[in-house]
């Protein structure tokens, strides 16, 4: 690419030209956008609608329109069938969240301040966990839990899902303790402040937003897990994705139950998401390995 | 010496090595207890598993639900992949320059990330609905009442690849907002010193997309093509909600709970285990190496 070619291309225009043309893209661009929005939402309205739509309004040249009778029964049915498992969902997730969060905490503070020999090959094997396919482990891991007379329970549900986060968590903390000042824990090295001293005075303190980051990232990914909870989970400790499965596999004409059953699985993280979305945000770009 | 330097490494070896011996016996120590199954004869539950070397790796491919399903899980990856690519890059392109009302858009393109793969497959199940003409519901209703007839399809109830490929749309409608994300951090993440340089030279707008900011997005391209790609290589939970077991849209994932759970034969659903595995390391290790040797040289 000479200069010239590039010169002839780019014919000088007016400013008024210019200024048309700008405002031309920018309206554009704004219509393409809302279309998209109608594409994300449109799924949205679907479950609203059809959720509150009585079991007998089943004809299909209605199936856009609004209920003709506003009926709470597939909502009702919906919440005797899935709260349950919701109950379950928050025994596994709060408690793994919060594990995760501290386990991830200590391991980022010494993979960022605190190096020891080896330290790289430690954290590219931490990686690669995170990528694994649970298919790969699932068979010894059911087998493992059985040997050790956990198979089945919520306790084991929730020590995969902390086990196989640690690699997420730790980067994520990881990457936001190198934001902080190494002078700030050298000073307190200087000061005579062993490891766990200055863990506690000087990284603690400063960790509120990492500490948020990673537990609704946590929190997020064990509520919507499936795979886990379908194999290590019996029928009494099935979680609230589980319950909201066996809805949809039951229903082949009428959809108002598994659509209330989505939304009321769906309502505690969905809400994190308005209320914390900017902590959501930061956990996903550090999930793509970019701090 | 060597004394005084282990007193100051050591305790952040003992603080982290919970987690190094968790990480070791359920990640690594359990990835290889899979390949002891793989590499056994371990087809029922009363059989002792003994060695056999690499037979399940070759013989599974006589199995033809496993290839179909390999095909399959091929074709979702093909269309997720590409779907989300096109898409979370034209919306960040459409985003670059400020524009009114940003937040929204962005709030209202992720949301989806914050529901489960489960929840989706419920309203896409409803949205991919088969039935043509006067029984049409769902999406092909919809494409009926604007007059679009012709767009009615069968979905993922197709005998066409086109039954993977409906499959794969919740998945793009799931994750594109995330690639959106990925890809507008990259576009902002140019400097704009760079792209007034080009313009000072006389390049017009486009020129300065082509040969400024696009070479400038190609670590943001290959980390979205290894999440989205490992994401669909293990592909489940949206599939099996959708579509049940059923062979025609059976993929590897649902391939191994099959022969697990309804066959009881470990050492099959330990290989198609492995198989995934071996796929998603293929591009996920060199892409790490060359992470964490990017990370040093920071």
């Amino acid at each position: 690419m000479t200069a010239v070619a590039v010169e002839k291309s780019a014919p000088q225009r007016t400013g008024s030209d210019a200024a048309r043309k700008k405002l031309a893209w920018s309206s554009a661009r704004f219509v393409l956008l809302m279309f998209f929005v109608l594409f994300f939402v449109l799924p949205i309205y679907v479950l609203l609608v059809t959720s509150f739509k009585n079991a007998s309004e089943t004809d299909p040249s209605h199936a856009w329109a609004l209920p003709s009778h506003w009926s709470f029964d597939g909502w009702r049915t919906a919440w005797d069938e899935i709260s349950p498992g919701l109950a379950n969902s928050f025994k596994v997730a709060v408690p793994g969240a919060l594990i995760s969060a501290v386990l991830g905490s200590l391991n980022g503070y010494v993979l960022a301040k605190w190096r020891f020999p080896g330290a790289d090959v430690v954290f590219t094997l931490f990686l690669f966990g995170m990528f694994i396919p649970y298919q790969a482990v699932m068979i010894p891991l059911v087998q493992l839990f059985t040997n050790l007379n956990l198979s089945g329970s919520l306790f084991s549900l929730m020590l995969a899902h902390v086990v196989y986060g640690i690699p997420i968590c730790t980067l994520i903390m990881r990457n936001y303790y190198a934001t902080i000042p190494d002078e700030l824990v050298e000073a307190s090295r200087v000061d005579g402040a062993g490891m766990l001293r200055t863990y506690w005075s000087i990284i603690v303190p400063n960790s509120g937003p990492a500490f948020a980051v990673v537990i609704i990232w946590q929190f997020t990914s064990i509520w919507n897990d499936f795979l886990f909870a379908v194999f290590l989970t019996g029928t009494n400790n099935w979680t609230a994705t589980v319950h909201l499965n066996n809805l949809l596999g039951a229903q082949t004409v009428n959809f108002n139950q598994p659509m209330a059953g989505a939304l009321i699985t769906s309502a505690p993280t969905l809400l994190i998401y308005v209320l914390l979305g900017r902590f959501f945000m930061r956990g996903m770009m550090a999930g793509a390995l970019k701090g | 010496m060597r004394h005084a330097r282990a007193r100051n490494w050591l305790p952040g070896l003992l603080l982290v090595a919970p987690s190094i011996i968790l990480v070791a016996i359920f990640v690594y120590g359990l990835i290889g207890w899979n390949f002891k199954v793989a590499l056994s004869d371990q087809h029922h539950d009363y059989d002792v598993g003994k060695f056999v070397g690499t037979e399940n790796f070759s013989n599974i491919w006589d199995i033809r639900v496993w290839s179909s399903s390999v095909k399959n899980g091929l074709i979702f990856t093909l269309v997720f992949v590409g779907g989300a690519l096109l898409l979370g890059f034209f919306l960040a392109f459409l985003m670059d320059k400020a524009i009114k009302g940003e937040g929204s858009f962005r709030a209202v393109y992720l949301f989806p990330m914050a529901i489960s793969f489960v929840a989706t497959g419920v309203v896409w199940k409803w949205l991919m609905a088969s039935p043509h003409g006067k029984d049409a519901s769902g999406l092909n209703r919809l494409f009926a009442d604007l007059g679009l007839g012709s767009l009615q399809n069968d979905w993922y109830n197709s005998t066409t690849w086109t039954n993977m490929a409906s499959l794969a749309l919740p998945a793009v409608w799931q994750m594109s907002g995330y690639i959106m994300a990925l890809f507008l951090a990259g576009f902002r993440g140019v400097p704009e010193e760079l792209r007034e340089a080009a313009r000072v030279d006389g390049a017009n707008e486009w020129k300065v997309y082509r040969y400024v900011v696009l070479p400038q997005l190609r670590p943001v391209l290959l980390t979205s093509v290894i999440i989205l790609g490992h994401i669909s290589l293990k592909i489940f939970d949206l599939v099996y909600s959708i579509n049940g077991k059923s062979v025609n849209t059976e993929v590897p994932a649902i391939f191994m709970w099959q022969r697990v759970y309804d066959r009881g034969d470990a050492a099959i659903g330990a290989t198609a285990g492995a198989y995934i595995l071996l796929a998603v390391a293929v591009f996920v290790v060199p892409y790490l190496v060359w992470f964490v040797r990017s990370e040093k040289k920071r």
